[in-house]
Order: structure tokens, then sequence, then C-alpha cells
């Protein structure tokens, strides 16, 4: 039988291949942004699962408070990333630090 | 059982989703198994319930999210081989980093599983109810007591759609050929756009 701690297994292993790929693509700021995304669904999977097996529907309206950040996050996220593009030609993050006033 | 299998199929999906996201040598491939990933947690859900966030995270995450990184990958002419520069350097604190964390978070989700852990009680404002349907019950928690919140979401979007057209958008220079003339725009009339045809029945409009 499935249970909630199953639930909670693939979210923990979804948060930790999300902050596990920030570490790997250290260069590649899309692929760190799709990380991000990777981690909101995890606490996304959390809330739901908590939701739906406590039976508290609170659970699912933040779910949706959470998809909503993580939408506006990766539009202004993305935003930033192609004006970046725009003024250097490049995406990598090393030498963002220029932009330090 | 035919759930057991449902969740085993599912949940592996959505982790090796994951892994090929971090993994991939190609940002399009990235994008691509994240909607793999996607598609499989909105199952996952389904089969705990959440049928409205499942319907959610295909329509906002895979159809507006995934394809705005679909077409931000594409548009960026990316150096792939500078990309991965440092991958391999990076791979073993990394790897150490993320099984400390998943330790961490096992221990917790043991000890919750062993009843060692105590999370508190829902207060009962917002008790599932059986019936109507899930959709319908989120609906009127979302226009009944949290409707703040909702309004504060419709802000969030607002402000995010504000911001990411004021980064993105340029003037175009004078002459261009793609330049908006707001006064010109204004005094167009419709009568001077559109002309009023009526074709014979199965004759086709002549242009």
């Amino acid at each position: 039988m499935i249970d909630i701690e199953h639930y909670l297994v693939v979210g923990a292993i979804l948060f930790v291949l999300g902050v596990l790929g920030i570490f790997l693509n250290r260069k590649n700021v899309i692929v760190i942004l799709m990380s991000v995304e990777l981690i909101l669904l995890a606490v996304n999977i959390n809330l739901v699962a908590f939701s739906a097996f406590k039976g508290d529907l609170v659970g699912q309206v933040f779910a949706m408070l959470v998809l909503t950040v993580a939408a506006a996050e990766a539009a202004i996220g993305l935003a930033i990333l192609v004006i970046y593009y725009r003024g250097r030609g490049t995406i990598a993050v090393d030498d963002v630090n220029r932009m330090k006033g | 059982m035919i759930e057991t299998i449902a969740f085993y199929l599912f949940a592996g999906l959505v982790i090796a989703g994951g892994v090929m996201v971090i993994m991939s040598r190609n940002p399009v491939h990235s994008v691509l198994w994240l909607i793999l990933a996607f598609f499989n947690a909105a199952g996952l859900m389904v089969l705990v319930g959440a049928e409205f966030i499942a319907m959610l995270l295909v329509i906002v995450y895979v159809g507006a999210v995934a394809v705005l990184f679909l077409f931000v990958v594409m548009m960026l002419d990316i150096d792939l081989a500078a990309m991965r520069a440092g991958f391999i350097k990076n791979f073993p604190i990394g790897i150490a980093i993320a099984l400390i964390l998943l330790a961490e978070l096992g221990l917790g989700i043991g000890a919750y599983g062993a009843g060692g852990l105590e999370l508190g009680s829902a207060d009962g404002m917002a008790v599932a109810r059986t019936d109507v349907s899930n959709i319908e019950a989120i609906g009127a928690l979302l226009y009944g007591p949290y409707i703040i919140l909702f309004e504060i979401a419709g802000i969030i979007l607002l402000v995010a759609m504000i911001g990411a057209i004021v980064l993105t958008h340029h003037e175009s220079k004078p002459g261009a050929r793609a330049r908006q003339d707001i006064g010109k725009q204004i005094s167009r009339r419709p009568e001077d756009a559109t002309v009023m045809k009526n074709p014979e029945y199965g004759k086709g409009v002549e242009l």
C-alpha cells in the first residue's frame, strides 16, 4: 500500500536533485533555473501529499500559490537572462559581478 | 495493486526526468526531460486525488513555463562546451552535499514515519469534502477564506508580467521597419481600413 512516506521520499529525492543540479551546472544559468523549478516541484509534491493524506485542502491552495510564484520567477529570470545575453553575447555567469556599481 | 504499479511508474519517471535534467549535455534536452518530470508529477497528484493541482501542473508548468524555457534556450546561441566546464570539478563536492542533504531528509521522513515527529493536526477549517469534486472544494476555499491569497497571486503574476515586458522591451530606432507610431494608429478609422462584402451564396469573396 502506498502511504505518505512514499510521496515524501519522492519529494526529498527531487529536492536533492534540484540542489545537486545547481552545484553541478554552475556555469549554465538556464539549467540552474530548471533546477529551481525541480525544487519547487518537490515542495509541491510534499504539500499535496500532506494535504491529501491529512484530509485538509489548504495544502493544495498553497501549492497553487507556489506554482504562481514559480511561474513568475521563471518569467523574470528568463527576462533577465535575455537582457544579459543581449548586452554580453554570452550567458556565462562567472563575470556577472561586473555589474557591481 | 494497479495503484502501486502506477505510483512506482510515475515516481520512477519523475526521478529519472530530474536526473536527466541536471545531467543532460544539451539544455534543449534538459527542457524536454523537465516536461517529462512535470507530466509524471501530475500523474502522482492524480493518484493522490488532487486533480486540480495536477491539471494546473500540466497547463502552467508544461504549457507555459517549460515552453518559455524552450523558447529562451533556442533563442540564445549557447556555447555548449563552455557551459559544461566545471562539471567534473564540482561533481565530488556536489554529490557529497547532495548525499548529506538526502540523509538529513531521510532522517526526518524516517522519524515522521516512526511516529517520533508530531506535526500537529489540521484545524478542521478546510476538511476535504467527499460530496463535491476536488476543484469545487478548492474553489470554495479560494473564493472564500483565502480570497486575499488569491488576489495576491494575481498581483504577483501582474508584477512578473510587467517586469518581464519592461526588462526585455527596447525602443526601436526611428526609421526602423517595425516602429510604432501611436498618432497614426489612433487616427485610423474603420471605414478606411475595412470594406464590406456581401458575396452570393456559393461564391467566394472577390478581393
